[in-house]
């Protein structure tokens, strides 16, 4: 699967584009904010219906016009397909198919898989544990909607409980018996959210150990675990023996609302002792094996958006990760990067098929097309 | 009245106590603006004497003859409501509804021919309603003091409403008296493939003996 091209109207810094790329690897050179990071982003809008950067379309609109337009045009299983992306001020967002408009956006979610990764990503490792649970459930629900049920019910039963453990606390009263029934959705959804998450890093932790082997070219010894406390007991057993622990904390105290990816180097949590190269490499190999594990699930490669990922990294790894997902295994991939002279450089030693684009002020230019 | 006097009438200083008065109180209504509230005033005032008055007196009348049914809490004239006082219906069958709004679309049906238990809400303690906010109390009642063959809840499939199902369940399982719910699945006339997966599932969970019909 890949995109063949793609074109814009008022899409942010663009007034219009036209474009087409590589099947295999198209980078993008160019200054801060001359519009390289802005494709990726429309591509990325392609397949999710909105931006990677904010949820408010609007603000993706050219200064002072109306409306965006992108369009893409896809082979998908070897068939041609169009995908449409419009949205105009004050009116409803349009996404279609080959002409035809989606009746819910959610629809087309899945159809074009696609990995994206970018700086700002980085909080995945280094933030707060919330940041590697949306990361986990982010991938699990999109080809999961029983789980992004459960996921949802769990949650609002956890805001349930929580308030009335806080009002149990300010009147002195006893609720248990209210609080009883959010504990039974707790329990029905709370354990198959554990199984569904043990099933997911079971899967991906020996993906992304490779990768980062491969990466950091083996030095470094690195452990990626699935923390939860429900290892050693059910959701019903948590719950009721943290009670106690719970009226006076005025909160739920277990659950997988507290689960976390404990990410180690060494011996040690990386978020606390990693240099911000192996954050970096670390961060790039656990999205790789969120790629391989969508190939996986939806059967094809999905496209690979690497937004100014060498930034900080030293030269042997950028190659490293170039030689990585220019190997078969990886299918279309779109890079960004300031510096023209580290993709010339690895580009050159790579043999494949690939588009160099340099950006200036909105305008491509193709540098150089492998014959 | 001329109509530019209305337009650019300000609200906050009416010529009049008594619109004054009259406004505030369409305001209240859930929906209704200052703005709206003014313009309906106005109309009234400018409607003959007699109007007004059935239209006030309909309003009188209303809230002081209608009550609410001792036993299923639904809206009546009398002691008991037209379906409570019925001698056609089966009196072991008990539907609970959140509102009159839900008991009003079931009779649409023309399928059941129970009786019915209002709620008057359903559990959500963020929102200020708790289970005891709830008619559940005269509910457990009717089980204990009746002969109740089955409990039907038509509760929304909402969170909410899967929870006070839930509360209704344990407060009246040791009562032993059957509990149904509502079938979840497709909707009439829907076409498979557009059907969302949840309800797809449970449709083929809950699936039922088919018998060419
Ligand atoms: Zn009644």
């Amino acid at each position: 699967m890949n995109i063949k091209s793609l074109s814009l109207v008022n899409f942010k810094n663009y007034n219009s584009l036209d474009v087409s790329f590589s099947d295999k690897i198209n980078c993008f050179t160019g200054n801060n904010g001359a519009g390289k990071t802005n494709i990726l982003d429309a591509i990325y809008y392609l397949s999710f219906s909105k931006s990677f950067f904010s949820s408010i379309d609007g603000l993706n609109i050219k200064h002072g016009q109306d409306l965006f337009v992108i369009q893409g045009s896809y082979i998908i299983k070897d068939a041609e397909e169009n995908i449409y992306c419009g949205y105009e001020k004050g009116k409803k967002k349009k996404v279609k198919r080959n002409k035809k408009e989606y009746e819910r956006l959610a629809d087309h979610i899945g159809l074009i898989p696609l990995v994206m990764i970018t700086p700002s990503d980085i909080s995945l490792i280094i933030g707060g544990s919330d940041e590697r649970r949306k990361f986990v459930d982010g991938i699990i629900s999109q080809y999961n909607r029983n789980y992004l049920y459960d996921l949802q019910r769990y949650n609002k039963a956890l805001l349930q409980r929580n308030y009335l453990l806080k009002e149990a606390a300010k009147t002195k009263s006893n609720n248990d018996d209210v609080i009883e029934i959010y504990d039974q959705q707790l329990i029905e959804t709370g354990n198959r959210i554990f199984e569904e998450r043990k099933k997911f890093t079971d899967e991906i932790i020996p993906v992304f150990q490779k990768y980062f082997e491969h990466i950091s070219m083996g030095y470094e010894k690195v452990q990626l675990n699935y923390s939860s406390s429900l290892y050693d007991k059910g959701m019903k057993v948590l719950l009721e023996e943290s009670k106690a622990k719970d009226k006076i904390a005025r909160t739920t105290t277990e659950g997988i609302h507290k689960d976390d990816l404990e990410l180690l180097l060494g011996e040690y949590l990386i978020r606390k002792l990693g240099s911000q190269g192996q954050q970096k490499s670390y961060l790039i190999a656990l999205k790789l094996a969120q790629f391989e594990y969508i190939q996986k699930i939806c059967g094809f490669k999905p496209i690979l958006l690497l937004d100014d990922v060498f930034d900080k990294l030293d030269s042997s790894r950028v190659e490293q990760i170039i030689e990585l997902v220019s190997q078969r295994s990886f299918g279309q991939i779109f890079i960004t990067d300031t510096n023209s002279n580290r993709i010339n450089k690895v580009l050159n030693s790579v043999n494949d098929n690939y588009f160099h684009f340099n950006v200036d002020n909105a305008q491509l230019t193709k540098v150089y097309e492998t014959d | 009245m001329s109509p530019v006097i209305i337009y650019s009438m300000d609200i906050s200083q009416l010529p009049s106590r008594l619109l004054e008065n009259a406004v505030n109180e369409f305001s209240k209504l859930p929906g209704i603006g200052k703005k709206t509230a003014l313009r309906l005033v106005l109309h009234m005032l400018n409607q003959p004497t007699e109007d007004a008055l059935s239209f006030a007196n309909a309003l009188i009348q209303m809230k002081e003859e209608v009550k609410l049914c001792v036993k299923c809490n639904n809206i009546t004239e009398e002691e008991l409501c037209s379906i409570c006082s019925s001698n056609v219906r089966d009196e072991s069958l008990i539907c609970v509804v959140e509102s009159i709004k839900e008991l009003i679309a079931i009779e649409s049906t023309s399928q059941y021919k129970g009786l019915y238990h209002i709620l008057g809400g359903r559990i959500s303690p963020m929102d200020g309603i708790g289970p005891r906010d709830l008619n559940v109390d005269s509910l457990e009642d009717r089980v204990v003091n009746n002969v109740v063959a089955e409990v039907i809840l038509a509760l929304s499939t909402t969170m909410e409403g899967e929870t006070t199902s839930f509360y209704i369940f344990r407060r009246l399982e040791k009562h032993k008296v059957p509990l149904s719910t509502l079938a979840r699945g497709i909707s009439i006339g829907d076409e498979l493939e557009y059907t969302d997966e949840i309800t797809l599932g449970r449709s083929l969970l809950n699936r039922m003996p088919y018998h060419g019909k």
